[in-house]
């Protein structure tokens, strides 16, 4: 027996009221979109509350169900094994079948949820209930009977054709992208951004992506990494423009007027700036960063605050309160760790200082940044009307 | 941009002659050798073609010629092959500091399989002393393995006289030879030079990449490591790279071709950009001018300037070079060859390997100083720390 379809489950968008539709559309277009990849050529719709995607074709379930798994907005996937009605009997041999391929050891209990949607069909739902229970214990000896805790729930629906299934594949959760407004991330390289971009996309924010190059001292590999990065997120959140800004200039241009255990912090400014300037010619609402509070100078809470100072868009920061590890973990399950960790030096450690500031005070901060008044605008508009957009997909 | 390759030790351009062989054998010849066929004797007659040709610039026998996918092959089947063949003779193996990675991480491999090996020390030349290695045969040593000239700083080893002595002292033991860097360079005779087993890959002398050859004195006892249909005489399984193969028998014709006129052009770039890059400040040249150092090779590292950002510096110009490439070995007898020639350590991180080719020019050099004379004093404004 093949599965030939699935039953995708939505938690959060359930509860939004007039709007629900403009969330239900945006799940199917994006169920749609992670659908297109396999062979299946399923034909995704909605069904009072629910979301059926159906295959026409044939196609190779793992791949479906990884794919499903990155859709933003599914609370829970569950294949489905479909037969035509040839009659009761049939039926009920059908079910035997499905049990016993799916559950190869049949020490479980188990509770039969029969679901007539047809109102045609001539056996009642409690009548199945019982109908199949029996058959199931009865073919099957190791099995038991829960009705308020059982192991596997089988469903049975009815509907011009009949549905059967039992297996529940969490989905990742979280808003379809599309429904939350946009996004511009920083993105590094690092093990951090990458995870900060894929938690924001998850609540159903639109992304697009900043990164930071600095040719020569940092290398086209490096560049090559970060793109890698942005297709990594964008299985999750769909297409990611990436804007790479040519830093070298305003890198250098800082490190000859201002102090040097100021560089980093002065060095963050800018590309904060930078960043608020790109997203609003796209029309992004904020700005993301992988930020997490103390792991290095430039991230103490003053280093934060003086970084923060210098855009007025909100700058989301959705690892601040992660530890280290707790950042690889969800690196690790999204599939960004492998790239993340390899060894392409990126801009903010080139010229770090020795000993940078680790409490920037704010005032003096702003009085090295007049060191730069001389050449920083023409720098910061020549950054930014050259820089090169790479669509990430 | 004009491109100017300086990377000649990394991987050479096909020559325009091989291309063509190799797409001729790839969509006309295109038999298998083993194919009873006339198309199958069409090709074997390029592998026979390949081997005479080989064999001819070595002064070896064409049956003394095994085709592999490259030099890591070819090291990797004489250090393990030899030594799996002839363990019953002994299980030691002497080797130098300065080795490749293909040579030193089978080696490793070995002696994890109980071998035990010895590793030579070197000089601040990159030298290796014949005393030493005098001192360290044994009865049981059944393989000395040496580069012929090293592929970071281009050090020529006494490769004659380490043949010499292992002849005399250690009669029952191979010499192995990497001659990777040195093939097309050096004049290399094994049956004069008492070498039973060197490696040599194509894409050095603008052949093929994928494809290499081992020669294997035919008294030499070698075990095979790739089997299957038993394909050149079992040593080597597998329908044989045809393309490639005739590619590599072209190239290393041409190689030596011209071989005098060539060697002394390519030497007289290294010293002229040996000449003009030692007029630059901070500039420290690891290579020596002259005999006794590879003529394609020159080292040079740049006082506080990291070689990665120097390189990728240049590379901006359309300048291609490489950087001295890091040991990424925790074996504590490996010590990577800038380390092994003794070479400070704030210089480890700030050295590059330019390496010249038959088609570079003295243009290109010019070129390239100028390029140098611009960008030091820029990079080293700003610095790290």
């Amino acid at each position: 027996m093949e599965y030939q379809s699935f039953l995708i489950k939505y938690a959060e968008i359930g509860i939004k009221g007039k709007n629900r539709y403009l969330f239900e559309d945006a799940l199917i277009k994006q169920i749609n979109q992670a659908l297109k990849k396999t062979e299946g050529g399923f034909l995704v719709s909605k069904e009072s509350g629910r979301i059926y995607a159906q295959a026409s074709k044939p196609f190779d379930y793992d791949e479906a169900v990884e794919a499903l798994k990155k859709v933003f907005g599914i609370a829970a996937i569950c294949p489905m094994v479909q037969v035509e009605d040839q009659g009761y009997e049939d039926l009920k041999e059908k079910v035997k079948q499905y049990v016993d391929e799916v559950y190869p050891d049949k020490r479980f209990t188990f509770k039969v949820a029969a679901r007539r949607a047809n109102k045609q069909y001539p056996v009642g739902s409690e009548q199945m209930n019982r109908d199949l229970g029996e058959l199931i214990l009865e073919a099957f000896p190791e099995t038991r009977v829960d009705v308020h805790n059982p192991d596997v729930l089988l469903r049975v629906e009815v509907r011009h054709k009949i549905n059967i299934f039992s297996e529940i594949i969490p989905g990742p959760g979280g808003m379809p992208v599309g429904t939350n407004g946009k996004a511009m991330l920083l993105l590094s390289g690092g093990i951090d951004s990458p995870v900060a971009g894929y938690m924001i996309a998850k609540r159903g924010v639109r992304i697009e992506a900043v990164y930071f190059h600095a040719p020569p001292y940092t290398s086209d590999r490096a560049k090559q990494k970060v793109v890698d990065l942005a297709k990594i997120v964008a299985q999750y959140a769909g297409p990611i423009p990436l804007h790479i800004v040519n830093f070298t200039d305003i890198q250098l241009y800082i490190y000859d007027q201002c102090p040097h255990e100021e560089l980093t912090i002065i060095m963050r400014r800018y590309m904060m700036r930078i960043a608020e300037r790109l997203a609003e010619q796209s029309g992004c609402h904020g700005l993301i960063t992988g930020e997490s509070i103390g792991q290095v100078a430039s991230q103490t809470m003053q280093s934060l605050a003086a970084t923060d100072d210098a855009c007025g868009m909100p700058v989301f920061r959705p690892v601040i309160g992660f530890d280290k590890q707790e950042i690889v973990d969800v690196a690790e399950k999204i599939g960004t760790y492998e790239t993340s960790i390899q060894p392409y030096e990126d801009c903010c450690t080139i010229f770090v200082a020795k000993h940078p500031v680790t409490k920037p005070n704010l005032g003096i901060i702003r009085r090295s940044e007049e060191n730069l008044q001389e050449k920083i605008d023409e720098l910061v508009e020549q950054a930014i009307t050259t820089v090169e957009t790479v669509w990430c997909r | 941009m004009k491109e100017i390759y300086f990377d000649n030790s990394a991987t050479t351009r096909v020559l325009d002659s091989v291309k063509d062989i190799v797409v001729k054998v790839m969509t006309e010849d295109y038999g298998n050798p083993s194919a009873r066929h006339r198309k199958g004797k069409e090709a074997e007659d390029y592998v026979k073609a390949a081997a005479d040709q080989v064999a001819k610039t070595l002064k070896v026998q064409p049956k003394e010629i095994l085709f592999t996918s490259g030099g890591t092959e070819s090291n990797n089947l004489a250090l393990i092959g030899s030594a799996l063949a002839n363990r019953r003779a002994g299980k030691h193996i002497i080797t130098t500091r300065i080795e490749h990675p293909s040579v030193y991480n089978p080696l490793i491999m070995l002696e994890e399989q109980g071998f035990e090996v010895t590793y030579l020390n070197v000089d601040s030349q990159g030298h290796i002393s014949l005393d030493e290695l005098k001192e360290n045969l044994r009865p049981d040593t059944i393989l000395v393995s040496v580069m012929f000239v090293n592929n970071e700083i281009g050090a020529e080893e006494p490769v004659p006289e380490i043949g010499r002595i292992v002849r005399e002292a250690a009669p029952s033991a191979l010499f192995h030879v990497d001659a990777i860097q040195a093939y097309g360079k050096y004049r290399i005779w094994p049956k004069k030079m008492g070498i039973d087993l060197l490696s040599v890959s194509a894409h050095k002398i603008h052949g093929p990449k994928g494809v290499g050859f081992l020669y294997i004195n035919e008294k030499a006892k070698v075990k095979p490591l790739i089997l299957g249909g038993g394909q050149q005489r079992g040593m080597r399984s597998g329908t044989e790279n045809v393309p490639g193969i005739a590619g590599l028998g072209l190239a290393a014709q041409e190689a030596y071709t011209d071989f005098d006129e060539k060697i002394s052009y390519i030497r007289g770039l290294k010293d002229y950009f040996i000449d003009n890059v030692s007029e630059l400040d901070g500039v420290c040249v690891n290579s020596p001018k002259g005999e006794g150092s590879a003529p394609q090779i020159a080292s040079v590292s740049f006082e506080g300037i990291r070689s990665e950002i120097l390189l990728h510096a240049l590379e901006d110009k359309g300048i291609y070079v490489s950087s001295g490439s890091a040991c990424s070995s925790n074996h504590p007898a490996i010590s990577g060859t800038l380390k092994g020639i003794g070479l400070k350590r704030e210089l480890l991180d700030a050295t590059l390997r330019f390496s010249f080719g038959i088609f570079n020019t003295r243009e290109e050099i010019d070129g390239c100083i100028g390029a140098l004379r611009e960008l030091l004093p820029l990079l080293r404004r700003y610095q790290r720390g």
